[in-house]
């Protein structure tokens, strides 16, 4: 059986990317991060995990305005890297697993979550930066990446509590799954941010400290926060917390969390950093 | 009869946009036209003449000229969204970190010790109508 042993939460700031293609990572502004993110990374290295269920947003990149699916699952056999207006990110190209992906989507169809098959797409740093922050720099991705891409560009994005129980349907899907298999399921983007308009800069400390803990205390008061809270206390861009509750949700009602990490800032960004291990 | 739609509550939150459907449908051509700038040779083309470029997409006047002027606050308040504005910035050779401090109306530098100080506080930044003292 298939079985998704831990989530890990973590910000997908392009500027992390970025930092790291440049080779940055030393420098005053980036090491604190860097540093935050090694026990994660050390975790990862142990852990091994055969599939990640990557849950993040595309910016623009894979879809643009002509279709906008609000739940979207990636089925092809790789995933190209995407060119975002700067040359595509000098990283590994992602290697799907399309027989669990589309046993995913039937499954997940038939528990009433209406996914989007999505056979061809390129990937964007809501999906390479929290493989890099997580794995490093392999010359290939030691793992095979199933992408589920969250619409939370076009407001509104799916609610917390949606998120929450497509997490539950997901782990119902996986382990139906007759092959022995890890999966580590992400859930990306936050913490709170905000990159537009004169309140740009926006950072709620207390809020992403509050959302750290109750990940692990009080996860059904997290799927309750309505989508103008995340936009007036967190920032417009904070709604990406949402992808995080899909994580949740599909790690069941006990979890321990065995690391944390939150640091402010990188770019505009206020990154946060979770393993959450079933329990 | 004139289409009309109900104040959003999301509407008070002060300095923000948020990109909705209203926005998506009045920005639909110049959020494609953002896009193009995805394709080298489309940012190749678009910096040898802006202007011509730009005639290729169904965007009205306003929308052009922001684009030209590079209004940010502008271009968000004719439907562009950020994601996609931030093409236009890295066409420019600038970052995400520029184009939101010019939407900021500060300096770059100004705007990176803000956030390296942590960031700007939610503090008199949640409502309008709590700015104006009606709550």
């Amino acid at each position: 059986m298939a079985r998704i042993v831990a989530g890990v939460g973590t910000s997908h700031t392009p500027a992390i990317g970025a930092a790291v293609d440049n080779g940055k990572m030393n420098d005053p502004y980036w090491a604190p991060l860097f540093e935050g993110y090694e026990p994660a990374k050390e975790w990862m290295a142990k852990t091994q995990p055969d599939v990640v269920i990557m849950v993040y947003n595309d910016h623009v990149n894979a879809f643009d305005f002509k279709i906008i699916p609000t739940f979207a699952i990636g089925c092809g056999e790789e995933f190209p890297i995407a060119d975002e207006g700067w040359g595509a990110r000098p990283v590994p190209i992602v290697r799907g697993y399309p027989e669990l992906a589309a046993h995913l989507v039937q499954s997940l169809v038939l528990d009433e979550f209406d996914m989007t098959i999505v056979n061809e797409m390129q990937v964007d740093h809501g999906l390479t930066v929290p493989l890099t922050l997580l794995f490093g720099r392999p010359q290939a991705w030691p793992c095979r990446v199933i992408p589920l891409a969250v619409n939370v560009i076009q407001y509104p994005a799916p609610t917390g509590h949606r998120c929450y129980m497509l997490g539950k349907a997901i782990a119902r899907a996986v382990e139906s799954w007759n092959e022995d298999l890890k999966v580590v399921i992400f859930g990306t983007g936050g913490m709170s941010h905000q990159i537009q308009g004169p309140r740009a800069g926006l950072v709620n400390t207390p809020f992403d400290q509050a959302f750290l803990d109750g990940l692990s205390r009080d996860p059904e008061r997290l799927a309750r926060i309505a989508p103008l809270e995340y936009l007036r206390d967190a920032g417009a861009e904070a709604i990406e917390l949402v992808m995080w509750l899909i994580m949740r949700g599909a790690l069941g009602d006990k979890v321990e969390e065995v690391r944390r990490f939150y640091h402010v800032p990188a770019s505009s960004t206020a990154v946060g950093n979770i393993i959450l291990e079933r329990r | 009869m004139t289409a009309s739609q109900p104040t959003e509550p999301y509407e008070d939150i002060p300095g923000t946009w948020v990109f909705d459907a209203e926005r998506a449908r009045r920005g639909y051509h110049l959020n494609e036209f953002l896009y193009s700038l995805m394709k080298a040779e489309n940012r190749k083309a678009f910096l040898a003449n802006e202007p011509e470029y730009t005639l290729k997409f169904k965007m009205t006047p306003a929308q052009r000229a922001a684009v030209l002027e590079r209004d940010w606050n502008k271009l968000l308040d004719l439907g562009g969204v950020s994601y996609a504005l931030a093409k236009l910035a890295f066409t420019d050779g600038k970052s995400y970190q520029f184009m939101a401090s010019r939407m900021t109306g500060m300096t770059e530098k100004e705007y990176v010790e803000m956030m390296q100080k942590g960031g700007r506080s939610p503090d008199g930044w949640r409502s309008k109508a709590e700015r104006r003292g009606e709550r």
